[in-house]
C-alpha cells in the first residue's frame, strides 16, 4: 500500500498543472446557476474543450493511436483533480469523450474512427446519449424506438428521453429496436444518428431547478445509412452495455473536486453568515454538520482511490461503478441538505450567491435517478457483487 | 498510487485470520466473556508468538518494527474473530510510552510487551468521561522527588488483567503520564458490568499511589503531544478492527439471506434485503478505504494524519452501528436472540462507537481542522 504519487505519476501531474497554470480561461460571467444551456456559456465551454485539445489534453485515455495520450487510470483521475482545483470549466463533450469515443474505438469501423474520433476530442461535434424512452427507463432493454431496414439507410421512429446535451450535440449514440420478434436484448441495434438529420426533433424538458439540461427527442422517418451502425445489428444491447461500462468506469474523479469546491464555499459562507449573533462556523451544530459533509467527501475520495487500484489490477470495469454512483449521489443530496440547514432561509434565495446554493439543492434531486437509480445500483451490488438471487 | 495490501501485508492478514479461526473461534469468544477478565493466557501467549504483541513495536525494544498498515491488517481480522481481552489496551499503552518514554523505560516495559509478558491500558476516562485529554483532572501531587496520585478513572478497558496502567494525571498546568504497577498500594481496581462482555471496563482508583520521579513517563515535556500521538495509533487501529466486524456480519448476513426461504424463495432476492445488503457493503468497503487511510497517513507521518484519524473514527463509529442494525434486521428474530452469535458483534460496535471518541466527539476535531484552522 502506497498512495503517494509515483514520479511518472507526479511529473504527470506537475505538468497539466502548469499547463493549466497559463491555460484555464476567466470563470464565465454571463450569469448565475440555471442558466447554463445559453448558447454563449455552449461556446465558452466548446472553446475551452478546444484549448485543452490544441495544448493534448483531451481524451488523455484514449490511446495514442486515436489521438489521446493512454492515460493509467490514476493520471486520469489525477487529471479531474487539477481540472477542479485549478477552478477549471466542465467539458461540455464529455458524453463523447468518456462514452462514445472509447465506445467507438472498441467496436467501430475504421471510417467510423477516422470519421468521429478527432471531431470528439476537439470539441466540434458534441454527442448526446439516446438510450431511455418514456416506456424504457430502469428497463432500458424494453425500448421501443424502431429502425426498419429500407435498402442501404434504417428509417428510424420514436421517442428518447432524459438526453442530456441533446439541445446542443450533433450526434447522437442511437439505441433502437431492430427485430421486434426477438427477445428484448437480442432486438437491439445502436446506430450514429445525425442530430441534424431531417425528422429528428429536440423539445428541451423543463427541469424542476428551472433549467434545461436534459430532452426529449423524437426521430420521426429519419433516415440514418447502414454504415452507421456500431457494432453489429441486432447486437446493440453489446454495444450499449460497452458504453454504459465505460460511463461507469468514470468513477467521479471529477464531481468529487467539484463537490470540494462546493463545499469549501460553503465552509467559507458559514464564517460571514450569522446564527444567534455569531458567526454560524462557531455554532456546534453547523460544525457537525460541515464535519459530516468533509469526511463523506474524504470517503468518497479514498473509495475513488481504491476503486482506481482494484480497476487497475482487474482491467475490467466491474461493479466499483455501481457502488461509486449509489454513494455520491446521495451523499451530495446529504450535503446540500446540510447547506440548507446552514444557511437558512438565505439558501432558497436567486439571488443570494448567484443561486448557486438554491440551484444545487434542486439540481442534486435528480443526482440518484440520472445514470441509474439508486435503486438499479442496490440490485446490480446485491446480485453482482454479493451474489443474491436476480428480482426480476 | 497503490490503495491495496501488498502481498507480505495479504498473507500477513491471511495468517491471522487462520490462527484466530484455530485459536479464538466464537465459542472461546463466549466462554472468555463469561469469565471475570475476558483474558485467555493461552490465546496470548499464541498472539505473542506471532510476534503481534509486538507487532508496531521498534525492533531495538524486541518488536517487529512493522507500520499501521500491517497493524491494521491485523486488528481487521481480530474484529473479524471478536478477540476478547486486552489486545487493544495495550497497544495504545505501548504507543505511549514508545512515544513519552525514556530509552530506559521503553526498554523496560514495550521488551516484554514485544515478548508476550506484560499487559497494559491507559487509565484517562474520569467522571466527565471525555477523550479530550486537557479535560483531566486527577491530580499528581509532587512529594518530594517523586508523586503522589489521588482520584478516581472510569471506562478504564481491561484494567482487571492489565500489568500495567498508565494514569493520566495533572500536574498544574501540564499532563504527566504515571506508570502504575498492578498491586501498588493504594490502587484499586473495580469492574463496571458493561454491554461488550469482550471488552471489559474498569473503575480504578488512586488512593495516595506513589510513583517515582524518575518513573513518571514524558518528563521531558511532551506528555499531552505522545498522549494525542497514542491515542491517534490506537483509533486507527479499533477503525481497522471495526472494519472486521463490519465484514463477519456482511458475510453472515448474507449468507443467511442466500439460504433463508420464505414465500418459497430465498429472502435475499426479495429487494427490501438486496438493498440492506448493498448498504452494508458500502458501508463496510467505505469504512475499509477511511481506516487503511488513517493507518497508513500516520505510519507515513502525513500532516493530513490527525484528520484521517477522525474521519474514520466518526465515520467507523457510525458505520458499524448501523451494519450491526441492518445485520440484525434481515436475520429476523433468530438475529435477537443470545444463542446467534449477531450479538457479540452487535455489542461491541456499541462499544466501539465510544472507545476514543463517538462520531460526535470526532466531528468537532474535524471542525476544528478544516472550518477553524482551513
Amino acid at each position: 500500500m502506497d498512495l503517494n504519487l509515483t514520479p511518472s505519476e507526479k511529473e504527470f501531474r506537475d505538468e497539466f498543472r502548469a499547463w493549466l497554470g497559463e491555460n484555464v480561461p476567466a470563470e464565465w460571467a454571463g450569469g448565475g446557476a440555471g442558466s447554463e444551456d445559453r448558447a454563449e456559456y455552449v461556446e465558452y465551454l466548446r472553446a475551452w474543450q478546444r484549448k485543452l485539445y490544441d495544448g493534448g489534453w483531451a481524451g488523455i485515455s484514449w490511446p495514442k493511436e486515436f489521438g489521446g495520450r493512454g492515460a493509467t487510470l490514476v493520471e486520469q483521475a489525477v487529471f479531474q483533480e487539477e481540472l477542479a482545483r485549478a477552478g477549471a470549466p466542465q467539458l461540455i463533450g464529455t458524453i463523447g469523450l468518456s462514452l462514445v469515443g472509447p465506445t467507438i474505438i472498441a467496436l467501430g469501423t475504421e471510417e467510423q474512427k477516422a470519421r468521429y474520433l478527432p471531431k470528439i476530442l476537439s470539441g466540434e461535434e458534441i454527442w448526446c446519449q439516446g438510450f431511455s424512452e418514456p416506456n424504457a427507463g430502469s428497463d432500458v432493454a424494453a425500448l421501443g424506438t424502431k429502425a426498419v431496414r429500407d435498402g442501404e439507410e434504417f428509417v428510424v421512429n420514436g421517442q428518447k428521453i432524459w438526453t442530456s446535451f441533446a439541445q446542443m450535440a450533433d450526434w447522437c449514440l442511437l439505441l433502437v429496436r431492430t427485430d421486434s420478434e426477438a427477445p428484448k436484448h437480442k432486438g437491439l441495434t445502436c446506430l450514429l444518428a445525425d442530430m441534424r438529420a431531417e425528422g429528428v426533433n429536440v423539445r428541451p424538458l423543463r427541469q424542476m431547478s428551472g433549467d434545461s439540461g436534459f430532452n426529449e427527442v423524437f426521430f420521426s422517418n429519419v433516415r440514418i445509412g447502414a454504415s452507421q451502425v456500431l457494432g453489429e445489428v441486432n447486437k446493440g444491447w453489446t454495444t450499449a452495455i460497452t458504453a454504459l461500462m465505460n460511463e461507469r468506469a468514470n468513477l467521479g474523479s471529477g464531481i468529487q473536486v467539484v463537490f470540494k469546491r462546493q463545499l469549501e464555499a460553503l465552509i467559507a459562507r458559514s464564517k460571514t453568515i450569522e446564527r444567534d449573533g455569531r458567526p454560524a462556523s462557531e455554532d456546534l451544530l453547523v460544525r457537525q454538520k460541515l464535519a459530516q459533509a468533509y469526511l463523506e467527501l474524504e470517503i468518497l475520495r479514498l473509495n475513488t482511490n481504491r476503486a482506481l487500484t482494484t480497476m487497475s489490477k482487474s482491467a475490467v470495469p466491474g461493479a466499483e461503478g455501481s457502488l461509486q454512483k449509489l454513494y455520491w449521489s446521495e451523499m451530495n443530496q446529504r450535503t446540500q441538505q446540510a447547506a440548507q440547514e446552514i444557511l437558512g432561509p438565505y439558501g432558497q434565495l436567486k439571488g443570494f450567491d448567484k443561486g448557486t446554493w438554491e440551484y444545487a439543492y434542486l439540481r442534486t434531486r435528480g443526482n440518484t435517478i440520472e445514470a441509474g437509480t439508486s435503486e438499479i445500483q442496490r440490485n446490480i451490488i446485491a446480485e453482482r457483487v454479493l451474489g443474491l438471487p436476480k428480482s426480476y | 498510487m497503490d490503495f491495496d495490501l501488498s502481498k507480505p501485508q495479504k498473507l500477513l492478514k491471511e495468517s491471522a485470520r487462520a490462527l484466530l479461526a484455530r485459536e479464538c473461534g466464537v465459542g472461546r469468544v463466549r466462554e472468555l466473556m463469561e469469565t471475570e477478565t475476558a483474558h485467555d493466557e493461552g490465546l496470548w501467549r499464541a498472539l505473542a508468538e506471532q510476534g503481534w504483541t509486538g507487532l508496531s513495536v521498534p525492533e531495538g525494544q524486541g518488536g517487529l518494527g512493522l507500520g499501521l498498515v500491517e497493524m491494521a491488517a491485523v486488528a481487521e481480522e481480530m474484529g473479524r474473530a471478536c478477540l476478547p481481552g486486552a489486545f487493544l489496551s495495550t497497544l495504545f499503552a505501548s504507543a505511549l510510552v514508545e512515544r513519552a518514554g525514556s530509552e530506559e523505560q521503553r526498554a523496560k516495559y514495550l521488551e516484554p510487551v514485544a515478548a508476550g509478558e506484560l499487559k497494559a491500558t491507559v487509565a484517562l476516562l474520569e467522571e466527565g468521561a471525555s477523550w479530550d485529554a486537557d479535560t483531566v483532572k486527577l491530580r499528581a501531587t509532587r512529594d518530594g522527588g517523586g508523586f503522589t496520585l489521588y482520584g478516581r478513572k472510569l471506562f478504564v478497558p481491561d484494567a482487571g488483567v492489565a500489568d500495567l496502567i498508565v494514569c493520566v494525571a495533572r500536574d498544574g498546568d501540564s499532563l504527566v503520564l504515571m506508570p502504575v504497577g498492578r498491586g501498588a498500594e493504594g490502587l484499586s481496581v473495580e469492574a463496571t458490568p458493561s454491554m461488550d462482555a469482550t471488552r471489559k471496563l474498569y473503575e480504578v482508583t488512586f488512593e495516595g499511589v506513589s510513583v517515582a520521579g524518575s518513573e513518571a513517563l514524558g518528563a521531558d515535556g511532551d506528555a499531552r503531544g505522545a498522549l494525542r500521538g497514542a491515542l491517534e495509533v490506537a483509533t486507527a487501529v479499533l477503525c481497522a478492527e471495526m472494519v472486521g466486524g463490519m465484514q463477519w456480519i456482511l458475510d453472515t448476513t448474507v449468507e443467511y439471506a442466500k439460504t433463508r426461504q420464505q414465500f418459497g424463495r430465498p429472502i435475499g432476492s426479495f429487494q427490501a434485503v438486496q438493498h440492506m445488503c448493498a448498504d452494508m457493503l458500502l458501508m463496510t468497503e467505505s469504512a475499509r478505504s477511511a481506516a487503511y487511510y488513517a493507518a497508513w497517513a500516520l505510519t507515513e507521518h502525513d500532516p493530513a494524519a490527525r484528520a484521517a484519524v477522525s474521519v474514520a473514527k466518526a465515520y467507523c463509529s457510525d458505520a458499524y452501528r448501523e451494519v450491526a442494525n441492518r445485520g440484525v434486521q434481515v436475520h429476523g428474530g433468530i438475529g435477537f436472540t443470545w444463542e446467534h452469535d449477531l450479538q457479540l458483534y452487535y455489542k461491541r460496535s456499541k462499544s466501539s462507537e465510544t472507545l476514543f471518541g463517538d462520531a460526535t466527539f470526532h466531528r468537532e476535531r474535524i471542525a476544528r481542522l478544516v472550518v477553524d484552522e482551513g
